[in-house]
């Protein structure tokens, strides 16, 4: 013991670290910051969670576009503990997600952004867009079918910019095809380049909590004002501050245990997200669908009018990093408590419901063709006119069941049909099969003679029985 | 103007010329760095592809007035890049026996389109485009007709023009 503390007083001598870091973890906190104050170290909690695992990943996974694939697959079937990690780095990732996004609703909500926190705000607004970097290049790396189309359908975007659209995409691309230098790149980056900016910007937010100070919960009537607010939060924390070591601390140990506990959990339970086929762009067999993280924005170009693309596309993101970096110069002083801003909360409510609308439309993904759906059962056609049973035929083959629904088969892209014929005549349902409309083709020219008539027959036997 | 002067003064004492040299070199190795390394990361992306024309098969393998999916190699393809180096075409081929040949990739978000033979439709799993057998837009997003790569018959056999991805 005595030697332990002779070593400890020696580094101390020569590093001076404890004198450094001790007053900097004593350092005294507003006291109201309580358990909604846990989110933002809980985020890091899940980002040291994700270095780790990742760097053990690291240690199998080949980043080689011919081999990436099977050494995945190792890692997930073969590898000790390979199936748990993965899932952890998975999960990992979606806690990080989801513990940023509550943080940003709390700083939001609690106005923290604010003077002098302005620099807080944007360091964390860089640090969003890395995060959701890297959840996007991560899902990339398991490489298989879903994971080159979807560097395709990343391409495609890039390539809406204007002027450099081109360049855009095959930066994304790593050339003008798919190959050998796409998946490394993303490697690179999701490895190298993005946990690098991410430790720069983070350490940077850290050291501008530090200086600035935790912010106090708000109350209603006492605005920030830029003259008075640093000695009045300097009194403040004088006389009623509570050390951060251990009296605020301690809290977030409980979150740090509860996210390591809860990934590890789901890792176990429910395992890393399933590899699909191999990567090979020859093959058609792909249904290209990011994690549940960006299923809103899938969704988003999926239902919006066609012609507002492309501004979406480009001007979405842009005017998502104006509004961001724009707040803490608009709103830098004045009231901060939720009362007196009814705006913040709507704001709030509103961004979650689209978001989460979204995110359930896109997990439902209504709008894409069913490709594999059965004849249609007797018992559905349920009739024993010939007219009406070819037509049921018609109706499979000729791909009007991949977007129709009849009784609970098909696809959803289209209008139920289960009772059209109580719906339409046989006339509005001709034109209609006929000339196609905004999302459906026109069968004028696919149709053979008598398939139209049986089709008909068919759609005028769906009635409510 | 005055204050111009000023800090150009201010500039050119001992100290604030020592500072101006230091950032110059500074500058300088940074720059010094950054024409290898930026020019390596970019390489692949300024790089020309080559392009070349692939053997499909023979002329008679192919059906009038049917629709095929052929594979090909890419022209640029690494030796490590696996399977991810190869691509493929929708082959047409009308009744009148001359050939077409589209890309994969939907024009609206580049999501590889599937035929349906029976329904001489081409549909997207994606967004849920549709396209007619020759290839213009029957529904959904996309905002122009599947793109062609170049086709041609040479010596017998049906041959296609490797291609960059329709950037659309």
């Amino acid at each position: 013991m005595r030697v332990v503390r002779a070593i400890g007083r020696w580094l101390e001598d020569r590093t001076g670290l404890g004198g450094v870091i001790g007053p900097l973890a004593r350092h005294p906190v507003p006291p109201g910051a309580r358990w909604s104050y846990i989110f933002g170290s809980a985020t890091v909690i899940a980002f040291l969670l994700q270095m780790v695992t990742g760097a053990a990943l690291a240690t199998l996974y080949v980043p080689s576009a011919g081999q990436a694939y099977q050494s995945l697959q190792f890692i997930s079937e073969h590898a000790m503990f390979g199936r748990i990690l993965r899932g952890m780095h998975y999960f990992g990732a979606s806690a990080m997600i989801v513990l940023m996004v509550i943080h940003l609703i709390r700083v939001f909500l609690f106005a923290s952004y604010k003077f002098p926190r302005e620099v807080n705000w944007l360091s964390g607004a860089v640090l969003m867009l890395l995060v959701l970097g890297l959840g996007f290049t991560g899902q990339l790396l398991r490489w298989d079918q879903n994971a080159i189309w979807s560097v395709v359908v990343g391409a495609e975007q890039a390539g809406r910019t204007p002027f450099i659209g081109d360049f855009m995409a095959r930066l994304v691309l790593g050339g003008t095809n798919l190959g050998a230098d796409t998946l490394t790149r993303f490697f690179t980056l999701h490895v190298f380049v993005l946990p690098g900016l991410v430790i720069l910007l983070l350490s940077l937010h850290l050291y501008l909590v530090i200086r600035n100070g935790i912010s106090e919960p708000p109350q209603a009537g006492r605005p920030v004002e830029r003259a008075t607010y640093r000695s009045w939060y300097r009194r403040m924390l004088d006389e009623h501050g509570v050390p951060f070591w251990p009296k605020a601390v301690w809290r977030d140990a409980v979150a740090m245990a509860i996210v390591v506990g809860v990934v590890l959990l789901l890792a176990w339970k429910v395992g890393p997200p399933p590899i699909g086929d191999p990567p090979d762009p020859s093959l058609v067999k792909a249904h290209p669908r990011p994690d549940w993280y960006f299923l809103f924005y899938f969704a988003l170009l999926a239902i919006m009018p066609h012609a507002l693309e492309n501004y979406v596309i480009i001007l979405g993101p842009l005017l998502v990093g104006v509004v961001l970096i724009a707040l803490p110069f608009v709103a830098p002083d004045g009231e901060r408590s939720l009362r007196r801003r009814p705006w913040a909360v709507a704001t709030v409510v509103a961004m979650l419901t689209i978001v989460g609308a979204l995110t359930m439309a896109g997990v439902h993904a209504n709008w894409s063709p069913h490709f594999d759906e059965p004849v249609l059962p007797d018992a559905v056609v349920a009739s024993d006119d010939h007219a009406v049973r070819d037509g049921a035929r018609v109706f499979h083959d000729r791909a009007c069941i991949s977007c129709h629904r009849v009784a609970g088969y098909g696809g959803r892209r289209g209008p139920d049909l289960t009772t059209v014929g109580d719906r339409l005549t046989r006339e509005q349902m001709t034109i209609r099969i006929l000339n196609g409309g905004y999302n459906m083709p026109a069968y004028g020219s696919i149709l053979e003679p008598g398939e139209l008539d049986a089709l008909l027959a068919f759609l005028q036997s769906r009635r409510h029985p | 103007m005055k204050t111009m002067i000023d800090a150009f003064q201010k500039a050119m004492d001992r100290r604030g010329f020592l500072s101006a040299v230091i950032a110059a070199a500074g500058a300088l190795a940074a720059l010094l760095l950054a024409a290898p390394v930026v020019g390596f990361v970019l390489g692949p992306i300024v790089r020309r592809e080559p392009k070349d024309w692939r053997a499909v098969g023979a002329v008679d393998d192919f059906d009038k007035g049917a629709t095929v999916k052929v594979a090909l190699e890419d022209a640029g393809a690494a030796s490590w890049a696996g399977r991810t180096g190869r691509t493929a075409a929708w082959l047409r081929r009308s009744p009148d026996g001359t050939f077409t040949a589209f890309a994969l990739d939907c024009t609206h978000l580049g999501c590889p389109v599937r035929w349906n033979a029976r329904a001489e439709l081409f549909m997207c799993p994606c967004h849920g485009g549709v396209y007619y057998a020759d290839g213009r837009v029957a529904g959904g997003p996309p905002p122009r007709p599947l793109t062609r790569y170049p086709v041609r018959v040479h010596n017998g056999q049906v041959e296609i023009k490797t291609e960059p991805i329709p950037i659309t």
